[in-house]
């Protein structure tokens, strides 16, 4: 048993880091307070063909692995929980299906663009009545003239707008239930396809969040992917590999938290001492690094068993749900060590604290996790 | 155009913690990196190569961990990677590393310019890359900050100074220094990771591989002797002016005056 990681995922690392403390980092609050998309940085970003990172250098990706593009996802959100997000939803979400249900045609088209990072992916399952009960989809797809027509409204999109490629949902045949939904690649500029204003979010500000709507937006049927009635389980599946990812934003969101604790816990004086040096703030600063470790490895070896093409939907569910719970607890206690200053503008844990919350929420709730996680135990 | 690029595999010295009682170096567990300079020398080599077509040649002497920042390079881009990596060559000075980077050159065959960063920022000495420049007899031009013309013939380049700069021209081949000015160095690209680790080999090469003379290698062959290393005292504050504008000048130039720098 090896916890270490390879050279080469060391490289990796130490790559991202690097980026993230210049190109992400500086203009993470800024981007935070306006809400701007990160694009300097996603451009960057799709240059060094980090947009791409799993997926095989035929295919136009980067021909790295999961646990590789798990490290990005961490290392960026370290820095911006937001920018982070952006990757994780462009390839766990938006490209990794083509790669995983498309044929070879899909991949040449669709794929080829998005590994290469010359256009960014989205997916679209969530609308306004089908949250957690995903199974409830009332976009249609209705097979008239060789074409599918789509009708219907998605909301809370990630990369929405921005995004040129998405991965929508729609019922094909509702009389048959989960086996009734389909998958379907949707490009931007489809006639009747458009999008609702940006969401004004809590956290992840600097990512993109809108509605889709579609009004009789006609697909050609080379662009369904999988067969028709295939569409719940392509997106319960994605949304496995996603949960990995989704796991990572939380694992560099807690990991920033304890960077910052422990630099203000060594800065701060009261009393005439470093705050550190008091029992109340070590045993925080304990509590925080055990979690995070924990969560780390929960998180590496859900990449792993991916990588490793065995079953880890289990896995990558307990690491989602750890990760995401140590990110919201422990940017809380963050923000406690820095007392005052803790809840202004100036230091980052109040942004760390709201970033956290949406990893409990998105990519299936914690309560999803605990129904998967269980289920699994239980079977 | 042939391009080498001489680098080293450093501490990290922003990580660099002392001891306080001997005031040496804890090199345990310290991260290693490529010397920052030696950054700027593969970025222009890269840059070059990517602009008139070339082939760039990354050299290293050290132990077998050096291999790591041989990868970096080639993840950066560079052609090849070679590690001149023997126990003879250990306790080598600048003189003995010169000579045997010249020696692992020499083998190479020909080549338009050799890149080495100014210094490297453990040893702080800028002598490896002229040495090696007069072990191979060619010319060399230090502390470049900028490539204002380049064929296949000759190289022009400004060479920074304390209070300005010269502009030098050269025949090639040349050996070059760099500054951290020249440029910015690029980031790896994954796909340069990838390849670096599943596809490129980082050649190794003793020193009976590049012909070196066994008198001239290692601690042998280097005639630096250290006798003592300390660490420098730390210099005084600095001091304060307060007051209006007119009334800091005053006392600015009264110190200064004082110090019959006036």
């Amino acid at each position: 048993m090896d916890f270490a990681l390879s050279k080469k995922h060391e490289m990796f690392r130490t790559l991202f880091q690097e980026f993230a403390a210049q190109e992400i980092a500086p203009v993470a609050a800024e981007l935070d307070e306006s809400g701007e998309f990160p694009w300097l940085a996603v451009r960057k970003m799709a240059s060094l063909g980090f947009l791409g990172l799993p997926f095989p250098k035929d295919l136009g990706g980067a021909g790295a692995d999961t646990l590789a593009y798990i490290l990005a996802v961490e290392e960026f959100s370290r820095a911006c929980a937001a920018t982070g997000v952006v990757l994780s939803a462009h390839v766990s979400l938006g490209a990794h299906p083509i790669y995983q249900f498309g044929t070879k045609e899909q991949q040449a088209r669709f794929l080829g663009p998005l590994a290469k990072g010359e256009k960014l992916g989205a997916f679209a399952l969530t609308e306004p009545n089908a949250g957690t009960d995903a199974a409830s989809q009332q976009t249609t797809a209705v097979l008239s003239g060789g074409e599918y027509v789509l009708n219907g409204t998605k909301i809370f999109i990630t990369n929405g707008e921005v995004a040129d490629t998405y991965i929508v949902f729609a019922m094909t045949d509702r009389s048959k239930g989960l086996k009734g939904i389909s998958a379907f690649v949707v490009e931007k500029g489809t006639p009747g396809f458009t999008f609702g204003p940006q969401e004004n979010k809590l956290g992840i500000r600097a990512s993109s969040t809108t509605e889709l709507i579609f009004e009789d937006c006609r697909i050609p049927t080379g662009n369904m992917l999988g067969k028709e009635g295939d569409g719940f389980k392509i997106a319960m599946q994605t949304l496995d590999g996603g949960r990995i990812g989704i796991a990572a934003q939380a694992l560099g969101i807690a990991q920033a938290a304890l960077d910052e604790s422990v630099r203000y816990a060594k800065e701060r004086q009261q009393f005439s001492k470093p705050i550190g040096t008091f029992q109340a703030i070590q045993w925080m600063i304990a509590d925080m690094g055990t979690d995070i470790e924990a969560a780390r490895l929960l998180v590496y070896r859900a990449a792993w068993l991916k990588d490793m093409r065995r079953p880890f939907s289990k896995e990558a569910a307990m690491a989602k749900l750890y990760a995401s719970e140590t990110a919201m607890k422990h940017t809380v206690k963050a923000i406690q060590v820095h007392g005052g200053y803790g809840y202004m503008k100036d230091y980052k844990v109040e942004r760390l604290m709201r970033d956290a919350k949406i990893t409990e929420i998105y990519e299936g709730t914690s309560e999803v996790q605990r129904m998967v996680i269980s289920a699994s135990l239980l079977k | 155009m042939k391009i080498v690029v001489c680098i080293k595999q450093v501490p990290n010295t922003t990580e660099v913690k002392f001891d306080q009682k001997t005031g040496t170096l804890i090199r345990e567990g310290l991260p290693t990196i490529i010397n920052p300079e030696d950054k700027n020398a593969l970025e222009e080599a890269l840059a070059i190569a990517g602009a008139v077509g070339g082939q760039v040649t990354v050299l290293t002497m050290g132990p077998a961990q050096a291999d790591y920042a041989l990868r970096e390079t080639l993840a950066m881009g560079a052609h090849e990677a070679i590690l001149l990596s023997d126990r003879a060559f250990a306790g080598a000075d600048t003189w003995a590393t010169s000579y045997a980077l010249a020696k692992a050159v020499e083998k190479l065959g020909e080549f338009s310019l050799i890149f080495c960063g100014r210094q490297a920022i453990d040893g702080d000495t800028a002598q490896v890359g002229p040495e090696l420049a007069e072990h191979l007899d060619i010319p060399h031009i230090t502390y470049v900050r900028r490539i204002v013309a380049l064929d296949e013939k000759t190289v022009v380049v400004e060479r920074a100074l304390e209070d300005g700069y010269e502009i030098v021209e050269s025949t090639l081949p040349a050996l070059l220094t760099t500054l951290k000015e020249l440029n910015v160095p690029r980031y790896p690209s994954a796909g340069g990771v990838i390849t670096a680790f599943d596809e490129k080999k980082v050649m190794v090469w003793t020193a009976e591989i590049v012909g070196a003379d066994p008198a001239k290698i290692g601690l042998k062959g280097s005639p630096t002797q250290v006798k003592r290393t300390f660490t420098p005292p730390v210099k005084g504050t600095g001091k304060m002016l307060t007051g209006t504008h007119k009334e800091m000048v005053q006392q600015l130039i009264q110190e200064l005056r004082t110090k019959h720098v006036l």
